[in-house]
């Protein structure tokens, strides 16, 4: 009588699984110092992209009461936290070995956050979204405070939490006035309420549609609700610095896009105005505060800021080129910022984790494999071609163009070459720099290697030939729209 | 004499704007995460006002997950708020500025 | 198997590999390896000219980049005339200009690091010339805007070369963001960004004329950055902190001149928007004439030669704004061979002087350096425009198609044109009268004044040769030279609107070499009057007196005013309102995010309060439509 198709849950359930073997491991073991964790925690990474990826392509179906979706859309974003959660296990383990000598609980947690994530992606209920979210958000305050030792560390972690739990506030108000109004919290329910009218007060839904975008506007870090971000990002341990900046983000706009678009894209004409604004202004704050960072950490926080800016320009086109460009970005922005991340890790040593960027004076020429690399994220960070960056900023564009959005274009554009500066000054840094002191040798673990060389080589990849993820990408917009 | 769901609705408003307004005049940490807490109760006291409403259990299970969350919030963050004081012997939110700019 | 230009094109990229990456190993040759695939790709360019001119053309599609539903970008390239004539002007000059860097750079610390960066930029310039398409156009176009910015700011310990390397980049900028909309609107419209595509489908009236004049004017804005037109010409003076021969490569001969290439390129789009064209006549001659003005007066030899150079594009963009293609691809194909020898001839000056630029130093240096200065002044008459060398062929062609065409004012347009020749004759024969004859004026300068090794005369004998034999080769008989029919079927032959009426051909080329002999006679005059003017007290002198009194009249009535004029336009408009505009922006906007970074106050209360205000402007804006 009561059918479960546990493809649905499948992925879901998979890293679940995992952070219960990853849990009983740390309680027999408690004294392993992360690890087996560490290579458990790969190894369930790989089975739930490889999970996900063997469902791809199905035909979009939901279940488990209607609370969950199992669709391309999902499948894909499950792909970019995944692969953002295994690079971040990569960098971690000789970062945790050199700043604080691990302890297993890390992935334990980055796990948990993981799991949190992919509930966000395929969430088709405003519960599991809001579960979601929590789950997600619950494991990063810890991640940032981890170094519990470190003053930026608590204060970063501080602020995320009370400004995190102040956000929640607004979006559990939202989900209230959204329930009250269309008498449900189902996604799919919500959009046929709306679209045969059976609304019972219309200034209420609104005010929940508001509140909602409140709510994902703090998580994906949009102005003016993006001010932790700094702060946070700074103050966290630099390897969790490059995981919040890739998987949280994008599952955030996961959930964002999936209620905006698909339950409530019939009232674009109402939200599009304000989400044009955030947009506009998220890429600008973002552009205009990373430009005078000294610290690298700070900068790509303002950095990660403007990028959520690019990413709601797609939001406010809502057209098909817009959302495939969108997702595509953040698949992307994944693999460029975090192997930028892993390069910073790499260039810090035990109690110096050298963050200033005239700190990098020289690098190209003392590493030039590192500098290399960085050189790449750093180009495809600021959009230039032939990059990943480049191509996911056209798509973003012109679908903008394609949906009317000139000014919000040419102010993207304008953003996008403000931001060239900044991230060329690394490299201006790097190779034009004389540099001051002593060289030091760098030493990466055989993992942060396997990471670095992955982000670069993903990065390439689908900056060079990124036609096959971009139709993969668009095959998820037919769950939206 | 049944009380009528506006009502409900806005005692809840009036809960939630207090919390809003007491995250945003007081310097002790705890005290802000009351406060946050007090917004979440103002929630859970709409959505339980909106389910008597509509006559569905929906909402009076979305209290549940809230209570729930809530309180592992309230674990973590306390968790936190010790780890700050340890470090610095203060919770006053306006001296816990190092990062800035 | 790769095709010739994909062949052409990796090799300058694999160059830059080996001597960016094993650079440090390989010390000095890796210049050798820079150099030969350089010399290779030249050779391989000069074979593919000729197939090109046997008819054989290339378009295709090397690799798709991306196909999503209606959208394709692909890496293609294209061979045709047009492409074929700047392939064989960039590897030519790339080419000599390496063999230079051997000696002009030879002792610097850099070597490895500064034939890395030259073949990087010869990779991106051919990227830009070969591409098909707009987008591949752009990575080139990017690609060679950072290699410039890299070598600008080459000997970064100097703080004016790392400055002068922000300014470029701050400026380029701006124009680079008028090429990206164009781009975005050209694809908005067309649905494709390939040149045979836009061709046919802008050609076919898929383009409505306004958005032919928008997309143009963007294209345009993009142009005036990387050509340094008018009011984006301030960063390329500045460029000149940058070692010589970068200044000869990529901000004279071939960077510089990727601008009037688009517009050429483009011509589909500036035939349909005659708006749009006569904006980039009058512009350019704007350019020619201010830029031409500032050389009057300026004392910095490099200097002169950006002043310029950025006046001898803006003839160029006179060119193709009239709607005369041919003449303006000729004419940077020319100026790419006068204008790469004189820098190099400047280069080698310096280096025989040890690195002053200041003019009023020099003189009479003919006699120690007789390959720089012959070759300059062979430079400096084909540049003046007079035949048979080079420069007379292309200029006259601009200025005969400006005076025939239909942009308003045209009339106006040559006559300006032959005002601006004058003053490039002069400027030119007044840098090459102070730099090697007269007296020398420092004499302890002079005393150690050398002539350059081989390395670095040779190019300079090579260029000298092109600087006189190409224009005539290819440009005889005028508008009927090969150069028009190797041309004329990809960019069309400028329609002459007036009808061939008012001035006849014969005397339009008199006026123009009269021009150009004119500023020579003027500066010659100026120059013995120098002399004169101290016998002049002796009262036997009566002739010579009254000789000295014309040089006056001439002095007081026309020098003297364009020399304040230029002197005034130099430090009011060059350097406070441009300058002014071109840093403010930059610090600007370095000040909007230093203030924006006050609110990051560092305190949660302000950020729950700014949360806030976010709340109710986002409950105002859905709510209250």
């Amino acid at each position: 009588m009561f059918e479960i198709d546990w493809n649905i849950l499948l992925p879901s359930l998979v890293v679940a699984g995992l952070v219960l073997v990853v849990l009983c491991v740390d309680i027999i073991r408690p004294d392993n110092k992360g690890g087996v964790s560490g290579y458990l925690s790969l190894l369930g990474v790989g089975v739930a992209i490889w999970v996900s990826l063997s469902l791809w392509g199905r035909s979009p179906t939901h279940g488990l009461g209607g609370m969950l979706f199992l669709d391309n859309y999902a499948l894909f974003f499950n792909l970019i936290i995944l692969a953002g959660t295994g690079l971040t296990i990569f960098v971690s383990t000789g970062f945790l070995e050199r700043e604080e000598g691990g302890r297993s609980e890390y992935y334990l947690l980055i796990l948990a956050a993981t799991l949190g994530m992919m509930l966000m992606a395929a969430g088709a209920d405003l519960i599991v979204i809001f579960l979601g979210i929590e789950l997600m958000s619950i494991a990063l305050y810890i991640l940032v405070g981890f170094f519990r030792r470190r003053t930026d560390s608590n204060e970063g972690s501080m602020k995320y939490l009370l400004l995190g739990a102040f956000a929640t506030g607004f979006l559990l108000y939202g989900i209230a006035l959204v329930y009250g109004s269309t008498g449900t919290t189902n996604l799919r329910e919500i959009e046929l309420a709306v679209a045969q009218g059976r609304v019972y007060t219309h200034p209420m839904l609104l005010g929940g549609v508001a509140l909602l975008i409140v709510g994902f506007a703090f998580k994906v870090s949009a102005v003016p609700f993006h001010m932790w971000a700094p702060d946070v990002y700074q103050g966290a341990p630099t390897a969790i610095t490059g995981f919040m900046s890739a998987g949280p983000k994008a599952a955030a706009f996961a959930a964002f896009f999936r209620v905006m678009v698909a339950s409530l894209g019939d009232l674009s004409g109402d939200w599009s105005g304000a989400i044009w604004m955030l947009a506009a202004l998220t890429m600008t704050v973002g552009n205009l505060g990373a430009l005078s960072q000294r610290n690298i950490k700070r900068m790509l926080a303002y950095s990660s800021v403007a990028h959520a800016g690019y990413v709601l320009v797609a939001l406010v086109a809502a057209n098909e080129r817009g959302i495939a460009g969108g997702v595509f970005y953040l698949l992307a922005y994944a693999f460029m910022n975090i192997g930028a991340f892993a390069v910073i890790v790499a260039l810090g040593r035990k109690g110096d984790e050298n963050l200033e960027i005239s700190g990098y004076a020289g690098v190209g020429f003392r590493h030039p494999g590192i500098g290399l690399a960085m050189t790449l994220f750093m180009v495809s960070l600021a959009g230039l071609p032939p990059t990943a960056g480049f191509f996911g900023k056209f798509q973003i564009f012109s679908a903008a163009v394609e949906a009317g959005y000139i000014w919000l274009t040419v102010i993207g554009v304008l953003n996008s070459l403000v931001s060239v500066y900044f991230y060329l000054g690394v490299v201006v840094s790097m190779y034009m720099r004389q540099p001051v002191g002593q060289a030091h040798a760098v030493s990466m673990t055989p993992f942060a290697r396997v990471a670095l060389l992955t982000a670069s080589l993903g990065t390439l990849y689908i900056g060079l030939a990124p036609t096959s993820l971009l139709q993969m990408a668009r095959q998820t917009v037919s769950a939206l729209l | 004499m049944a009380v009528a769901t506006s009502h409900y609705l806005i005692l809840s408003a009036i809960l939630f704007s207090i919390g809003v307004a007491g995250v945003l005049t007081r310097r002790n940490a705890i005290v802000i995460f009351m406060c946050i807490e007090l917004m979440l109760n103002a929630v859970n006291l709409a959505f339980v006002a909106f389910a008597r409403h509509l006559g569905q259990a929906d909402g009076q299970v979305f209290v549940f997950f809230v209570m729930a969350v809530a309180a592992a919030e309230v674990a973590v963050g306390l968790a936190i708020i010790i780890a700050v004081f340890r470090n610095r012997e203060t919770v006053d939110v306006a001296e816990v500025n190092l990062l800035k700019w | 198997m790769l095709t010739t230009v994909e062949i052409i094109i990796l090799l300058p990229l694999f160059g830059a590999i080996v001597s960016g990456v094993f650079g440090h190993w390989l010390k000095k040759s890796s210049g050798y390896v820079a150099t030969a695939c350089v010399g290779a790709a030249w050779l391989l360019g000069l074979k593919t000219l000729v197939d090109v001119m046997g008819g054989v053309g290339v378009d295709e599609n090397v690799y798709t980049w991306v196909s999503a539903g209606s959208f394709t970008a692909s890496v293609g390239f294209l061979v045709d005339p047009l492409s074929a004539i700047m392939l064989v002007t960039v590897t030519t000059v790339s080419f000599f200009v390496h063999v230079y860097s051997f000696g002009y750079m030879h002792h610097d610390a850099g070597f490895a690091r500064f034939f890395a960066y030259l073949n990087l930029f010869v990779f991106s310039m051919l990227v830009l010339i070969l591409a098909n398409n707009y987008l591949l156009m752009f990575v080139g176009w990017e690609g060679v805007g950072v290699c410039s910015y890299l070598l600008i700011g080459f000997w970064y310990e100097r703080k004016s070369a790392s400055d002068a390397g922000k300014k470029a980049f701050i400026v380029n900028r701006i124009g680079d963001f008028g090429f990206l909309i164009g781009i975005f609107t050209m694809f908005g419209y067309l649905g494709t960004v390939q040149f045979s595509e836009v061709v046919a489908k802008a050609g076919g009236g898929a383009l409505p004329a306004s958005a032919a004049t928008g997309i143009a004017l963007l294209l345009f804005l993009g142009a005036c950055g990387k050509s340094a037109q008018f009011p984006l010409y301030v960063w390329l003076p500045d460029a000149m902190e940058g070692p010589t021969p970068v200044s000869a490569l990529i901000h004279a001969a071939t960077m510089v001149t990727a601008g009037v290439y688009v517009v050429a390129r483009s011509n589909v789009l500036y035939t349909l928007s005659p708006t749009a064209g006569a904006v980039v006549a009058w512009v350019g001659v704007f350019t020619a004439l201010l830029a031409a003005s500032i050389a009057l007066v300026n004392t910095d030899i490099k200097r002169v030669l950006a002043y310029s150079t950025v006046s001898q594009l803006g003839y160029m963009f006179i060119g193709v704004g009239v709607g005369a293609y041919t003449a303006g691809i000729f004419h940077l194909f020319t100026h790419a061979f006068f204008k790469g020898l004189m820098f190099l001839a400047a280069g080698s000056v310096m280096h025989a002087m040890s690195n002053e630029l200041d003019m009023r130093k020099y003189g009479g240096l003919l006699s120690k350096m007789k390959v720089t200065g012959y070759t300059f002044i062979i430079g400096t008459i084909a540049i003046a425009g007079i035949p048979p060398l080079s420069g007379f062929w292309s200029k006259d062609l601009i200025l005969a198609g400006a005076y025939h065409s239909h942009v308003p004012g045209h009339a106006a347009l040559w006559a300006l044109g032959v005002v601006g020749a004058v003053m490039t004759s002069f400027y030119m024969f007044r840098l090459i009268l102070m730099t090697f004859f007269g007296q020398p004026r420092d004499a302890h300068l002079y005393d150690h004044a050398h002539e350059s090794p081989p390395s670095m005369t040779v190019p300079l004998l090579v260029l000298a040769v092109g600087a006189i034999f190409v224009g005539g080769v290819t440009g005889y008989p005028l508008e009927h030279g090969w150069i028009n029919h190797f041309l004329d079927p990809v960019l069309g032959s400028p329609d002459h609107g007036s009808g061939g009426a008012g001035l006849s051909p014969s005397v339009l080329i008199g006026i123009s070499v009269a021009a150009g002999l004119g500023g020579f006679v003027l500066a010659l005059v100026m120059h013995r009057s120098g002399r004169l003017g101290a016998d002049s007290r002796q009262p036997i002198h009566k002739v010579l007196w009254n000789k000295w009194y014309v040089d006056e009249a001439y002095d007081v009535s026309i020098v003297r005013p364009i020399h304040r004029l230029s002197m005034a336009l130099w430090t009011i408009f060059d350097t406070i309102v441009v300058d002014g505009i071109a840093n403010g922006l930059g610090y600007t906007v370095k000040g909007i995010s230093w203030v924006s970074g006050r609110f990051q106050t560092g305190r949660t209360p302000t950020y729950a309060m700014w949360m806030l205000f976010g709340t109710i402007a986002m409950i105002y804006a859905v709510t209250l439509p």
